[in-house]
């Protein structure tokens, strides 16, 4: 049902005297709820103007704390993505390999990885770090967190880009064939260039997920991110802890919104294409992709490998 | 070989990853119903409630809402959620953190599922003469819940993995635990393999049968 207005009819006198008479007690509920926010914070004089004042007035709330914060979120985030990627390619392209035994192998990381919280793969990576490595005691934790995230992502990743080569027409591998190319050809020169595009706002909306996975680093690996300054700017402006939150949420949702509205219009943009395939992933995909367990079919579990199926 | 693990309650830690799961599920698909009730419904005010929370909640990053429940709702609102001991009132902290947060999916999940009901069948139920609670009820909602099933399990697999973030402020589960294995013995591999393994036995026959239970009883269309 693609419009919520099939749901129930367009309403009547009585239908509009009563959604009328919802708004008003919805209204009242709500603004219940915000009073008593108010008032609790209003009790613990973390309303007051010098709690707030250095978010606005002065620059050095911004240039001290919040955005070398955001810089490292931004830094952990896109050296992730960027390491992620092409190991999630191979991944996902080793997913669709006719041998079995690189098919069961590349299945089998990328399970596994999927299954595993994030959390606990950064907890393994600072602590190895430190053990085997001499990466110094301050990078650490920038390594823990990238290593972490390219971990679990390039397993999430390596199943977008089979979804996105899966998604494709089977008709460009029975073309690709017939004009005689061989299967590693009719990979890199047909499908992997058109599931890119397909794949695009997928992508994007997976690096929300990494965006938000680096505040991790900063709650228990010591990783100095935009979360994590919420505790040195508190004890220096006064206790200011709500002000401090809502200060770096709003970051955060201005930078996670951004990503998520550029994905969306990436979707319906390729969508409304007519030039491609008219293959798409959604924006919306990657929860399920996320998933262990998921999509695992016949196929996969050492069933005849053919290159793309619908 | 795995002399490590005496003296660490491993059970005990992982007992409550289950239980901070299946609470934070409840709560979360009672106001995460509520929520999709109020996008779907007739009154302006109520979707735009509805749409608003779900767009900021999902771009908030979990860890900051859980260091915010003990940060800012505990130490400096002093909510204590009824609960008098530390143990007690982190852990409530955790699964009201986690609730806030997964509503936001369990919403866009039951949305979907609506989604996939085709305009016809509504119309068709009208055109026969239902009312609006006999056209949702008898029509609507069973085919929407049948194709729900998958969305909402990737959204458990999900939360499972999530109450991890519960460590942050300071609730004991697996992730608490490995973190103080990983301080005080040495073997990194192995501990990590074992709380690996833990999260695989969770989260992937969960994923495999709740993957065969969305198969059985989605709607051929």
């Amino acid at each position: 049902m693609t419009s919520e207005s099939v749901l129930y009819d367009t309403p009547g006198p009585r239908a509009k005297r009563r959604n009328r008479l919802y708004t008003a007690l919805f209204l009242v509920a709500l603004a219940g709820v915000l009073w008593w926010v108010f008032r609790s914070l209003a009790d613990k004089n973390q309303l007051e103007w010098a709690k707030w004042r250095p978010f606005f007035t002065d620059a050095g709330a911004w240039n001290t704390f919040l955005l070398p914060g955001l810089r490292n979120t931004l830094k952990a985030a896109s050296l992730a993505i960027v390491i992620a990627l092409p190991l999630g390619a191979l991944f996902g392209v080793a997913r669709l390999s006719e041998h079995r035994a690189v098919r069961g192998a590349a299945g089998t990381v990328v399970e596994f990885f999927r299954a595993i919280p994030v959390l606990i793969l950064m907890l393994f990576a600072n602590a190895a770090y430190a053990e085997f490595t001499d990466v110094s005691p301050d990078d650490r934790p920038l390594y823990a967190v990238v290593t972490g995230l390219v971990l679990y992502n390039g397993s999430v990743l390596a199943e977008i880009v089979r979804a996105g080569i899966q998604a494709l027409p089977a008709g460009q591998t029975d073309a690709a064939k017939a004009i005689g190319m061989r299967k590693n050809q009719v990979m890199r020169f047909v499908l992997l260039p058109q599931s890119v595009t397909a794949m695009l706002p997928a992508i994007v909306s997976q690096l929300v997920v990494i965006v938000k996975d680096t505040a991790l680093g900063g709650a228990l690996l010591g990783f100095s991110e935009l979360l994590a300054s919420v505790r040195p700017m508190s004890a220096n402006y006064g206790a200011n802890t709500i002000a401090s939150f809502t200060v770096v949420t709003v970051i955060f949702v201005a930078v996670n919104f951004t990503l998520t509205t550029f994905a969306n219009w990436l979707e319906a943009r390729l969508r409304r294409g007519k030039r491609s395939t008219g293959a798409v992933l959604g924006a919306d995909t990657v929860e399920e992709l996320a998933t262990p367990g998921e999509h695992v079919t016949h196929e996969d579990l050492g069933g005849p490998g053919d290159l793309p199926k619908r | 070989m795995f002399d490590f693990l005496e003296g660490y309650d491993l059970l005990g830690a992982f007992w409550t990853t289950v239980r901070l799961t299946v609470l934070s599920a409840v709560g979360a698909l009672i106001w995460g119903t509520v929520l999709a009730a109020m996008r779907v419904s007739p009154v302006p005010l109520m979707r735009g409630f509805g749409t608003t929370y779900v767009n900021v909640v999902r771009n908030i990053p979990l860890t900051v809402i859980i260091v915010f429940t003990s940060l800012g709702l505990f130490q400096t609102l002093g909510v204590t959620l009824g609960a008098r001991d530390f143990t007690t009132i982190n852990f409530r902290l955790a699964v009201l953190g986690l609730t806030v947060y997964t509503a936001a999916f369990v919403c866009e999940a039951l949305r979907s599922g609506i989604n996939t009901v085709p305009v016809g069948q509504m119309e068709a139920a009208r055109a026969i003469g239902l009312t609006f609670p006999q056209a949702l009820g008898y029509i609507v909602l069973p085919q929407a819940f049948r194709s729900v099933v998958a969305p909402l399990a990737n959204v458990l697999i999900a939360l499972t993995k999530n109450t991890t973030v519960a460590a942050a402020i300071g609730v004991a589960e697996a992730a608490a635990l490995m973190r103080v294995m990983i301080e005080n013995e040495a073997q990194l591999i192995l501990i990590s393999a074992v709380f690996a393994f833990g999260f695989i036995c969770l989260t992937l026959p969960a994923g495999l049968f709740l993957g065969w239970v969305s198969k059985k009883v989605s709607v051929k269309r």
